[in-house]
């Protein structure tokens, strides 16, 4: 009986067995991110992959099992998940994670966003009162978010002040050597004419100086229809871009019919850690990123 | 060159160390904290051809026919917030009309423990039972325009009542839930009674199978009991237009609901927003007790009542574009009623089962197609047929529904 009660504990209460903290990211990037920046003291759970759309997860059970035991939830905020983290947080019963706590922490919420809309409507389409979220692909806000995260991770960890901040200073150290040689390699990128499927690239174009000349989707969030692709091909037969730039999540059906017509490339970028078989980790996806862009440089006439 | 954006004026300055974003004017006002304010409009076109209602069954509160034609459907305004930092807080309005007066009814009005602790939460004030696993669900996120043939016979349409929840999370990887309900009990298929005679059970296990896969099982009981329990009468239904009134009513009755659920949903590479395939079925089965007093005019009988009613319903759902979902339904009821007169004054047992068609033991059986359109995430245009077979019996009915939300929409559950 007691030998059952035990095999019952420990296959029950795995996170009580070492005292690692338990880290909810809703993004492979945060995950990465955190992994960085905690090493082994945490434990990541990673709750979507580079092929989900995180504007539209479902708040699945798996989810929710995972959310009651979490320390610390690192996500984008700036209300790209609010079509689920709010459930999960409400229905865990967690303590640790509500958004009044330290172990609830919105990566874009502490950087400068673009985008902020000076008029709420959904006529706009799907539109976030806080301003664009997909702030993780400009490497200088990435740092910014490091440093608050791993203030966070101190607040959450005390024991392991010191820890973070040596994997802090690490991580920027590298960081900024990296962001330098980005910087040189992508110096012919600037001005570059893309167009993309949803404003998910608007940081990466700030950074890269991309000229952005359309998106696919006629407003944020509503799929394109047949009538808007036409009317897109029009507008953009002229001067037609350099590239048409999706993600691994997005249907890649309009993007593709508009490259095949204006005949330019269609680059499928990453987007985030795990988009393609390049991008295992934060340093990787830009580097990634660069080289796909770099490429339609040297194939454009 | 790189143009100096601010982003980058920033990354070079010494501002690393972000501030927190757009630092907000401080006026005074009273209306920044307003609730989340969803609205729910929904609207339909009916074309059917005669009648609807459950023969077996004694006919809950909100089992009337739907309009011909033209009519609004189930209005719905939720508002809901965070009360404090310890307790989160929601109500939902639901408008309809009943007889050419428009109703309100009071659908959910609850507040809910924030962070409570040990995976637990407690729910209090009126609010849809999470027993199966339609119910817990709002009108407007069903896959449907209505609800399952089994939800209709036991529970009128859905049940909701007032009291309190209780909730356990499992502190595993599996995700395991143990909740209970004591509520007063007089929602349908309850009555009037001595007070919270309502209790439920339910346990809800889920979890994924790799990447594309999720699922969830649950079970649950629910028990109540109750001095009576009025319900619209059969008696003017089918055919002739008889003009006299009657009544049934149940007294001194007692309730007893075993269900089971079972979801199952795939979705490549688990992005559901592109492609997703939605199976669901749930099994439900009542047993009641009670005298059923029934009385015309001046006339009446009363019986020992006894019902075994039973029904399910399995449904798969399919969305192949962002944009465009249909799906398929079936369901059947069946009763099992005995009767046994202990006073009859005017009116024969025959007589009786006949007019309230409570003796019917001919299962009912009802098939649903229906294909929706989303232009975007808040809005849906559906059209549903339904076809059902009731002994020799046929019934169609065609639904053109709108179903648009407005405002801030809160998350949906699993």
């Amino acid at each position: 009986m007691r030998t059952l009660f035990l095999l019952l504990l420990t296959t029950l209460l795995p996170a009580l067995a070492h005292g690692q903290v338990q880290v909810f990211a809703c993004e492979p990037e945060w995950g990465a991110l955190t992994n960085a920046l905690a090493g082994d003291r945490a434990e990541v759970f990673v709750a979507t992959t580079a092929n989900q759309d995180p504007h539209h997860i479902e708040a699945r059970p798996s989810l929710i099992a995972k959310m009651r035991r979490a320390d610390l939830v690192v996500c984008t905020g700036a209300e790209l998940e609010v079509g689920w983290l709010p459930l999960l947080i409400r229905r865990s019963g967690n303590p640790n994670v509500q958004t009044d706590q330290p172990g609830y922490f919105e990566a874009a919420m502490s950087v400068p966003r673009l985008n902020i809309p000076e008029t709420l409507d959904r006529s706009h389409g799907d539109v976030h009162s806080a301003g664009n979220p997909h702030v993780h692909l400009d490497p200088h806000r990435l740092l910014s978010i490091a440093r608050a995260l791993a203030e966070r991770l101190q607040q959450v960890d005390p024991p392991h002040q010191a820890h973070y901040q040596q994997r802090l200073d690490d991580f920027a150290q590298h960081w900024q050597r990296r962001i330098q040689h980005w910087e040189q390699q992508a110096q012919a990128l600037s001005g570059l004419k893309v167009v993309v499927h949803h404003q998910d690239w608007l940081y990466l174009n700030h950074w890269l100086g991309l000229n952005q000349v359309a998106t696919i989707e006629p407003r944020p969030g509503i799929p394109p229809s047949a009538a808007d692709q036409k009317r897109l091909l029009r507008t953009l037969t002229d001067q037609p871009p350099d590239a048409i730039l999706i993600a691994g999540y997005q249907n890649p059906q309009a993007a593709r019919w508009l490259a095949e017509r204006l005949q330019v490339p269609l680059v499928t970028l990453p987007y985030t850690v795990g988009g393609d078989s390049h991008s295992n980790g934060l340093s990787e996806l830009f580097q990634r990123t660069l080289h796909l862009l770099l490429q339609t440089r040297k194939v454009a006439p | 060159m790189f143009k100096l954006t601010p982003a980058r004026a920033c990354a070079l300055a010494a501002c690393a160390v972000a501030p927190v974003a757009g630092a907000q004017t401080g006026y005074i006002s009273g209306n920044e904290f307003n609730p989340a304010i969803s609205l729910i409009l929904d609207g339909r076109y009916t074309e059917y051809n005669d009648a609807m209602e459950l023969p077996g069954f004694q006919a809950g509160p909100e089992a009337e026919l739907p309009e011909k034609g033209f009519s609004l459907g189930h209005s719905e305004l939720t508002l809901s917030a965070n009360v404090d930092d310890r307790f989160y807080g929601s109500a939902s309005l639901a408008l309809h009309e009943h007889e050419g007066a428009t109703e309100v009814e009071l659908e959910e009005a609850y507040l809910e423990t924030l962070g409570l602790g040990g995976g637990a939460s407690v729910r209090f004030g009126r609010f849809l039972s999470w027993i199966g696993y339609l119910n817990q669900q709002h009108e407007h996120s069903w896959s449907f325009y209505d609800a399952p043939l089994v939800y209709q016979a036991m529970f009128g349409k859905t049940l909701y009542d007032d009291g309190l929840q209780l909730r356990w999370l499992a502190p595993t990887d599996l995700y395991l839930e143990l909740g209970a309900e004591l509520t007063r009990g007089d929602a349908f298929p309850g009555g009037e009674n001595d007070g919270n005679e309502g209790k439920a059970l339910f346990v809800k296990l889920g979890g994924d199978l790799g990447r594309n896969q999720s699922w969830q099982l649950g079970a649950s009981a629910y028990r109540t009991a109750f001095h009576e329990r009025s319900g619209e009468s059969h008696a003017h239904g089918h055919g002739e237009e008889e003009e006299h009134h009657a009544e049934l009513v149940m007294e001194d009755g007692e309730v007893d609901i075993l269900g089971v659920d079972a979801v199952w949903k795939w979705a490549p590479t688990g992005n559901a927003r592109q492609q997703q395939l939605v199976l669901q079925a749930e099994y439900l089965q009542r047993d009641e007790s009670a005298n059923a007093v029934f009385s015309e005019e001046d006339n009446s009988i009363v019986s020992a009542y006894d019902g075994e009613h039973d029904g399910y319903y399995v449904q798969a759902l399919y969305r192949f574009h962002p944009r465009w979902r249909t799906g398929v339904r079936y369901g059947s009821v069946e009763a099992d009623n005995r009767f046994r007169v202990l006073e009859s004054n005017g009116i024969d047992l025959e007589e009786f089962l006949e007019e309230t068609e409570l003796g019917s033991n001919e299962p009912i059986e009802r098939r649903s197609v229906m294909l929706e359109y989303n232009h975007s995430e808040f809005s849906r245009l559906r059209l549903q047929y339904n076809h059902r077979d009731w002994g020799e019996n046929r019934d169609d009915l065609w639904v053109l529904q709108y179903n648009m939300s407005l405002g801030s929409h809160g998350a949906h559950g699993f």
